[in-house]
């Protein structure tokens, strides 16, 4: 195994003979003239586009937020919803929904759950798309995942506008799941259609507008 | 054991026979052009497309011209958080090193994220030969494994199936596999895309042992990324206890802020979608969530014989978006399974021949699978130039053994062309002659005149017009 490591990087530096001996990777030079930050109303924007990619969004106010997840479990039929550890108490105070914290529920405890709430890290409102790190109120990746509708919060002060925004806020070192929309293919004649092994429905709740 | 390329008829045989399938023309120009439009007005919103491009470029550049540093970087990096890093000079050492991985689990069954890397070293061949289960869980996989296919297309694999083809394949073999599809299965989308999801749900939840490849792999920190739609992905990457991925070495980028980047460019090019529903990215095993051990193998297999080529080397900087299949006319027509390789479209007719050389029928035949019109090199969001690389590519071909009358018809040319005064009595011999040549070349040379047309000879040449002209004779028509 060692050899092939060797064999490969002796390759490598074989093929690059060309390449003066002492140019340094930061000599190829970058040109980053691209947006680095976008700027609008971002808020518009992340509901236009979650909305394009068949996520429904709700903008609650700032005190209805046990209310408008109460409500969604309701209609939604949920009877029983997983949510991480450090989920605040208050936002599942409303429902009549069995609340299960995730205390390393195996996955057929998971698959068993008809929804989860978790919060996000940040969310991108050029390309629809929520953040999860599984830092606060977000809880591992696995309960995001099983259960087929995915209730999520995103505070107004956590959507930046476009991707390189996000990608400087994030830490590469925590898990990350980029989520747009919910589960989705263009593998049959190359046309969208939600709904395959992830989460068929996504509700976004919008709160601290 | 599942198809594979190995025997395919060379690119303009195959070809002649796909485009004479008219279910295939149907399928793949629907396609095709769903897909164009799409990725048309995705690209279109972005004001800085040709500066993202134009970055995304440089970024390749720069790691494949430093290979050697970003590759130890990022070996480093990974093993730092906590992952086991393996090298594959070629297919048989990648497919070694993962049986013996799968093996060391005591497990039988594996689940698999799409991945070209795995495509191409033909893992799941090697896993069976090993008496290990490879399940494909992404839906093109799954119908092209399902249906014992081959893949068509980088990123819909079964592009080239048509709803009611999908249908008749799950009536057909899911039992076999697993869970049945329902007998009632209608050729809806959301009905096909559901019953998948039916087959495979028990499967993601009990095996124990994943694969993936990686669209990046990030050096300074070592993170992984993979980029999917339907969640089959991170069931794979989640729920699993044992992580293998098979990373090819020119996936590297050098930087994790490099990504602003490559996930704004890949994406619209891709599905032409602003992002794609799921984007998964991990640095190791992370403590209580996932699987708790990570391998990368890290695929040579021709890439460093590609890197060798000063001219054909941009083509490592490919990021398998498919932007360039989805617009080829010549693509459009024949469908992937002529480019004989996992790889087909523009980027395979210029990646096969690199990564395999042109000593064989298929690998030599590709370069000439392309009418050069460019419009590959327009839409690629890493700014190869396809048409250059083609180009190249014939060079090195017909130095090559062979191409005997090609090359003394070229060497008579160039002996004609540069002498005026041969060419004058040549034109002027012709032109006298010019009611005998025949509309078809004799021999093999047919091949050539059966699809162009000849142009008009005149009686007289330019250079002679012009001759007559200036000495005051006779202007009018040359």
């Amino acid at each position: 195994m060692t050899g092939s490591r060797e064999r490969i990087l002796g390759r490598v530096r074989a093929a690059l003979a060309d390449v003066p001996r002492d140019e340094r990777p930061d000599d190829v030079a970058v040109p980053r003239d691209y947006a680095s930050a976008h700027t609008g109303d971002p808020i518009p924007t992340l509901v236009d586009r979650l909305e394009d990619y068949k996520a429904i969004v709700h903008r609650v106010a700032t005190g209805e937020l046990a209310e408008a997840i109460a409500e969604t479990a309701r209609r939604r039929s949920l009877a029983r919803i997983v949510v991480p550890p450090d989920l605040p108490t208050e936002w599942t105070a409303a429902t009549s929904a069995s609340v299960v914290r995730d205390d390393g529920l195996a996955v057929d405890q998971l698959d068993a759950m008809d929804g989860v709430v978790t919060g996000c890290a940040v969310a991108v409102a050029e390309t629809g798309t929520i953040v999860l790190d599984t830092g606060a109120a977000q809880g591992r990746r696995a309960i995001s995942l099983i259960p087929d509708v995915h209730l999520c919060v995103v505070r107004a002060d956590q959507v930046v506008n476009g991707v390189p925004e996000a990608v400087a806020q994030l830490d590469p070192h925590q898990p990350l799941t980029w989520i747009s929309g919910p589960s989705a293919t263009s593998d049959i004649e190359l046309d969208r259609v939600e709904g395959v092994h992830g989460p068929r429905i996504l509700e976004v709740l919008l709160t601290g507008e | 054991m599942s198809r594979t390329f190995v025997g395919m008829p060379d690119f303009p045989t195959a070809a002649a026979e796909a485009t004479r399938d008219p279910q295939l023309r149907h399928n793949l120009r629907e396609a095709t052009h769903t897909i164009r439009d799409k990725r048309d007005s995705a690209v279109g919103e972005l004001d800085d497309w040709a500066q993202l491009r134009a970055a995304g470029k440089a970024i390749k550049d720069r790691t494949l011209r430093h290979l050697d540093v970003y590759l130890e970087q990022l070996e480093s990096a990974i093993t730092a958080a906590g992952g086991t890093v393996h090298w594959a000079a070629d297919a048989d050492e990648a497919n070694d090193i993962v049986t013996r991985l799968v093996r060391d689990t005591g497990e039988r069954e594996v689940v698999k994220v799409k991945s070209m890397a795995t495509q191409e070293i033909e893992l799941n061949n090697a896993l069976e030969r090993a008496g290990i289960n490879a399940y494909e869980t992404d839906l093109a996989e799954l119908i092209v494994q399902l249906g014992d296919d081959l893949p068509s297309h980088i990123l819909v694999p079964a592009i080239h199936r048509n709803r009611a083809e999908i249908r008749e394949i799950f009536l057909r073999t899911m039992a076999e596999w697993g869970v049945p599809a329902p007998e009632n299965l209608s050729d809806h989308p959301e009905a096909l895309a559901e019953a998948a999801r039916v087959h495979l749900r028990r499967r993601f939840l009990d095996t124990k042992v994943a694969i993936s490849g990686a669209n990046f792999a990030v050096a300074d920190t070592g993170t992984l990324v993979v980029l999917e739609s339907e969640g089959n992905g991170r069931m794979c990457l989640t729920l699993p206890e044992t992580l293998i991925s098979v990373v090819g070495i020119e996936k590297i980028v050098p930087s994790w802020s490099d990504l602003d980047v490559f996930l704004q460019l890949l994406p619209r090019s891709s599905t032409g979608e602003r992002m794609n529903p799921y984007t998964s990215t991990w640095t190791g095993p992370a403590e209580g969530d996932g699987p708790r051990n990570f391998h990368v193998v890290l695929l040579d297999n021709g890439r460093t014989d590609t890197l060798a080529d000063e001219v054909g080397r941009q083509a490592l900087r490919c990021i398998r978006c498919s932007a360039c299949l989805n617009i080829c006319p010549v693509y459009e027509r024949t469908g992937g399974h002529a480019y004989g390789s996992v790889y087909p479209g523009p980027i395979g007719a210029i990646l096969n021949p690199q990564l395999h050389g042109t000593s064989g029928p298929v690998d030599a035949s590709l370069p000439y699978a392309s009418s050069l019109c460019g419009a590959c090199y327009e839409v690629c969001p890493v700014a190869i130039d396809i048409p250059e690389v083609l180009v190249h590519l014939r060079e090195q071909v017909v130095s090559g053994s062979g191409h005997a009358m090609e090359k003394a018809t070229m060497g008579a040319a160039g002996w004609l062309l540069n002498d005026g005064r041969r060419l004058g009595l040549a034109q002027r011999a012709l032109g006298a002659a010019r009611s005998m040549i025949p509309r078809r070349a004799p021999g093999p040379a047919a091949a050539w005149t059966d699809t162009r047309d000849l142009p008009e000879i005149p009686e007289r040449s330019f250079r002679r017009w012009w001759r007559d002209r200036a000495n005051g004779g006779e202007g009018g028509q040359p």
